[in-house]
């Protein structure tokens, strides 16, 4: 079993079952966890599904490819650890991942 | 009928059957519906090209539930459906917003006036709206406060290049807009500045260099980092704070904002057309997706109905129906025969084919 942790900006936190070879996207909206928009539906073409990884999983999850570093340009207050929920695969070695919601997707 | 279309006819007035508001994929094969019966269609889209979100959203990503087609990219289907659409002959209004609707005519006799923020004005008997997710607008950064300077100096296109002469412009964002300003710009404004978030860019290399060139040679201004907040009073910007790459967080004195953060689906000015709504899609009937106004259609994203799905599939026989009571409004002496593609001569010659 997998499980995500998803944070909001106000810290408020839900965990949740995820699939392996969804999303962490997916897992969002398939759980109904708030803050994550996905206009476009996956398509890495909107920048609404950006989360912050957490400090200590951002060697595990990866960095972004090159598409999706440059939707990153459409999001607002991007970190070094910003992701689009979207492009990150669940995998078993994802068991435990926290992420933060920001306070607006745009 | 046709007097009322003469009595109120203006020079300057495009008349036709139908106005399709959008030209995404179901906007297009209502074309070819339509065209079938006879009823010749303009085509209206805020998008600079055909395709809606199919070449905006994920022209390179493969779909599989088009019918016949086990795997088909978005601006494959597209494609597709343009050359599907040739024999019928559509005229396409690009990268114009529909912002105003009149209903002129009856029930009976539906008459509309379509009006375009590019001051087209359309006459027809019949609309269609293929809307979509509703149309693609720039999206505003979420900055606190920012609606007050909107439109005043904050902007998120630009209409008039003098408007800058002798401004000190801030320019944010790494995409051919953002670039392309900088460089149209940079001989009006009095200083320009571009910010981005970082040191690689989206626009076109030979953009990029240019850039790169004025600000190693000090015309202008680069600035790594992200626009954090703005500071001005009136809607006349004074500043803007920005957080540096380095996080350092500093105020950079600017008279404009233009902000390029892509596009977003907003419903737009269909909410000002007297249309029920009910959350922001356009309820309609199973047997014509009729809206609640006679002669105004909605097929496609924007429209709902119990059990509705928001597939393409979905949306090509919505038209399809929509299509035949439109042949009501626009021929209402003609007796509409149902016919195949396969057998008809008369639709195979309207194809070309026969």
């Amino acid at each position: 079993m997998i499980r995500i942790t998803y944070k909001d900006s106000e810290g408020h936190s839900r965990t949740v079952e995820a699939q392996p070879g969804s999303t962490v996207m997916e897992t969002a909206l398939r759980e109904g966890i708030p803050g994550i928009e996905a206009e476009c539906g996956g398509a890495c073409a909107c920048a609404t599904c950006h989360v912050y990884v957490d400090e200590a999983w951002t060697e595990v999850v990866g960095k972004p490819e090159q598409m999706e570093e440059d939707m990153l340009d459409f999001a607002f207050e991007v970190r070094p650890t910003s992701r689009l929920s979207c492009q990150i695969k669940v995998t078993d070695a994802l068991d435990g991942l926290i992420v933060t919601t920001p306070p607006r997707q745009g | 009928m046709d007097n009322i279309v003469k009595t109120d006819a203006v020079a300057d007035v495009i008349k036709t059957d139908a106005v399709i508001v959008g030209a995404g994929p179901i906007g297009l094969f209502a074309v070819f519906e339509l065209g079938l019966l006879d009823i010749k269609a303009h085509l209206i889209d805020i998008l600079p090209k055909v395709g809606g979100q199919c070449a905006e959203l994920y022209p390179e990503k493969p779909i599989y539930d088009i019918p016949g087609f086990p795997i088909i990219t978005g601006q494959g289907i597209v494609d597709n459906l343009l050359h599907q659409i040739k024999p019928f002959g559509p005229t396409f209004h690009l990268g114009e917003m529909v912002a105003g609707l009149e209903a002129m005519g009856t029930a009976e006799h539906p008459l509309f006036r379509v009006h375009t923020d590019a001051e087209k004005t359309f006459e027809a008997k019949v609309v269609i709206i293929a809307a979509g997710g509703g149309s693609f607008q720039p999206k505003k950064p979420p900055i606190a406060g920012i609606e007050a300077y909107e439109g005043k100096s904050v902007h998120y296109a630009v209409r008039k290049i003098e408007q800058f002469r002798e401004r000190r412009v801030l320019i944010v964002g790494g995409g051919d807009s953002a670039l392309d300003w900088v460089l149209n710009l940079h001989p009006v404004a009095k200083r320009i500045t571009l910010l981005h978030r970082r040191n690689e860019f989206r626009a076109a290399p030979h953009s990029v260099n240019a850039m790169r060139e004025l600000a190693a040679a000090g015309k202008m201004d680069f600035i790594l980092g992200q626009i954090a907040g703005l500071k001005g009073e009136a809607g006349e910007l004074k500043a803007a704070t920005i957080r540096g790459e380095d996080g350092s967080v500093f105020e950079h004195p600017t008279d404009d904002m233009l902000p390029f953060f892509g596009l977003t689906m907003k419903l737009g000015p269909i909410a000002d057309w007297g249309l029920n709504l009910h959350e922001n899609l356009l309820p309609v009937d199973t047997e014509k997706f009729e809206t609640s106004t006679p002669g105004i259609f909605a097929v496609g994203d924007i429209n709902t109905y119990p059990g509705k799905l928001k597939l393409i599939l979905s949306g090509f026989h919505e038209a399809a129906l929509a299509a035949q009571k439109a042949h009501r409004y626009v021929y209402p002496d003609k007796k509409l025969l149902f016919q195949y593609t396969t057998s008809s001569t008369s639709l195979q010659r309207k194809l070309g084919v026969a």
